[in-house]
């Protein structure tokens, strides 16, 4: 039944996603990209792209960060013109996504605050999909209580907030605590909305969601390691439970002290067992050792992350294809500031390291 | 001979010959001193020099792979630059000074000094710690190697100028001071030597002219003798001469 009245309200929308999509880059546009000698080159493969000439207009000294900006920025002109023809439930689903970034930004502006700088310059360094009419007032709260009561009640993002008002003064370690647990929150209020948009948009979205949750949970764990500002009850606390790691391997990963038990965990989940799988890794990143496998982890991940979202493009009549296409856009954007800074590094054995969309 | 070269202003005695004397010796010394030190230092030179250069190397190396790693970072995180310097209060790379003596050169050398633990361990918690974490280690050797090559440049500098300093020294012992003192010697003597000289001749024409002198009066002595001699023979013969038959003496009444 929905697939029938899914094009009413979305079809539109959905089209217009799909149509992005064919123009993100594919292989023989990344294989002339890491061909380029200079930035320069690289601008000119860059323009015969989707892309277009989105760089003209910049000074020519290109830095890999101007790059990102401006591919930043077209991404986000796409989704303010979809969030601006989307109805409801579209429309609250794509604001779903926006949370991400407003997290971000909150504690990008807390952080700043903590430290009196310059309220504008904090502005500019936030996420633009990110931003809220209340952001600036963030500048003025000093503890938890007091931003939420007067900044963050007021935005789409308190009740994520309002599990944290426990924490009683706001310092740097709080602060990365408190991002955790908020974005831990979010990953399950989205989850559970996705849940009420019922299939497929759900069957879709939740494998995707909790991806990303176990995603967290494991980084989480491995990041925690050897750290003694972070104990393991903290540590519990910031793992989303919504997942296929939910709740044995979370219980599991929650008393883990070396990488082995994560391996072994994730040993448990059919998908995930690849991850570990270092044989290959090895003789690349033997001397790094367990940093090494961490490091070949975070590719994997964002392997499966491609993997995943591109699924949810194989769907019809769903929602999926929204928050799909933004994350692969993203990995494109990185995709291509890697291959940038290789560029601009000299270091072309690396170059190939990126992940490939299409 | 003693206008050959540039010398010391001093009265031309004995005593001065003496104290010149040592002073030559003195930077004769001095200068053997000096040599060694300069010798000392080069070679210390040039072993930072060698060092200087490899640590050069090795620093675009490493400081290539660090960059990287930043970018690694942002690849994976986005930009945690913001974060990471909020959350630094306390530096755990830290540099300590220290002293080094090359033969009487105070050389300062830096240590690296880190300390366990570091403020944003939670940093890209969610994602990407390990390349933060990672990305942190490149970087401190990084700057592991940079402090080796400051010291090692700061030597260089220093070293560098004590070498000229001691060269200048060495070269001017060698060819102003040492030269001088021989000339001043050499003057001295020759001095002297023109001094005694003269006394030689100023006594040879004192006793010439005593000599002479003594003559004289010999001489004068010989003829008041003989001058005296005439006058008493010339009494002596006077008064027989007296004619005797023509005079008329009144007491004669004949």
């Amino acid at each position: 039944m929905e697939g029938l009245f899914f094009n009413v309200n979305c079809g539109f929308l959905e089209g217009i996603v799909r149509g992005y999509k064919s123009g993100t880059l594919t292989q023989a546009h990344y294989a002339s990209l890491t061909q380029c000698e200079t930035l320069e080159d690289f601008k000119t493969q860059l323009s015969a792209t989707d892309y277009g000439n989105f760089l003209a207009n910049e000074p020519s000294p290109l830095s890999t960060a101007t790059i990102t900006d401006k591919a930043t920025q077209i991404l986000v002109d796409q989704f303010n013109f979809l969030r601006t023809n989307a109805v409801e439930p579209l429309s609250k689903f794509l604001d779903y996504i926006t949370y991400a970034y407003m997290i971000d930004n909150v504690v990008l502006l807390i952080t700043g605050t903590l430290h009196e700088r310059d309220t504008h310059e904090l502005l500019e360094r936030c996420h633009p999909l990110g931003i809220f009419d209340t952001m600036p007032a963030l500048c003025v709260a000093t503890n938890v209580e007091e931003l939420y009561q007067s900044v963050l009640v007021e935005t789409p993002i308190a009740p994520y907030f309002r599990d944290c008002l426990s924490a009683a003064d706001l310092d740097d370690l709080n602060i990365e605590i408190i991002r955790n647990t908020v974005y831990k929150a979010y990953l399950e209020d989205f989850y559970n909305y996705v849940s009420t948009l019922g299939s497929p948009t759900a069957d879709v979205m939740q494998n995707i969601l909790g991806f990303e949750a176990d995603r967290r949970t494991i980084n989480i764990t491995i990041n925690s390691f050897d750290t003694a500002e972070l104990s393991k009850e903290q540590r519990a606390k910031l793992f989303p439970a919504i997942g296929r790691l939910f709740p044995a391997g979370n219980n599991i990963l929650a008393k883990a002290d070396d990488i082995d038990q994560v391996r072994q965990v994730c040993e448990n989940v059919g998908e995930y067992r690849s991850f570990f799988d270092n044989s290959a890794s090895a003789q690349n990143n033997g001397d790094l050792g367990d940093l090494g496998v961490a490091a070949q982890l975070e590719e994997r991940f964002f392997r499966m992350e491609v993997h995943l979202n591109k699924l949810s493009f194989l769907q019809q009549f769903q929602y999926g294809v929204f928050y799909s296409y933004m994350k692969l856009k993203e990995q494109e954007i990185r995709n291509i500031t890697w291959i940038a800074e290789c560029i601009a590094q000299d270091a072309r054995d690396r170059m190939h390291d990126f992940i490939p969309i299409f | 001979m003693s206008g050959t070269g540039p010398r010391e202003n001093v009265f031309a005695t004995r005593m001065a010959l003496t104290n010149t004397k040592l002073r030559l010796k003195g930077a004769e010394t001095g200068h053997s001193l000096l040599a060694k030190k300069r010798d000392a230092l080069t070679t210390r030179f040039r072993a930072i020099l060698r060092k200087v250069d490899e640590a050069k190397r090795k620093m675009g190396r490493v400081m290539q792979l660090a960059s990287f790693s930043m970018a690694e970072v942002t690849y994976t995180t986005g930009d945690i630059s913001y974060i990471v310097q909020e959350q630094a209060k306390l530096a755990t790379f830290r540099v300590k000074a220290k002293q080094e003596n090359v033969s009487g050169v105070l050389l300062p050398g830096f240590d690296v000094d880190r300390v366990p633990g570091s403020d944003f361990n939670l940093t890209g918690l969610g994602r990407g710690g390990q390349q933060v974490l990672r990305a942190k280690e490149v970087y401190a050797k990084a700057l592991e190697t940079l402090v080796e090559l400051a010291s090692l440049q700061t030597a260089f500098t220093i070293l560098d100028e004590v070498i000229r300093a001691t060269n200048r020294r060495v070269n001017a012992i060698e060819h102003v001071i040492i030269p001088r003192l021989d000339n001043t010697i050499k003057y001295i003597l020759s001095e002297l030597d023109e001094m005694d000289r003269e006394e030689f001749f100023r006594l040879k024409k004192v006793q010439g002219k005593k000599k002479r002198d003594a003559g004289k009066a010999e001489m004068q002595a010989i003829a008041d003798e003989e001058d005296s001699e005439v006058l008493k023979r010339l009494d002596e013969q006077q008064e027989p001469t007296v004619d005797l038959l023509s005079s008329k003496d009144a007491d004669i009444i004949f």
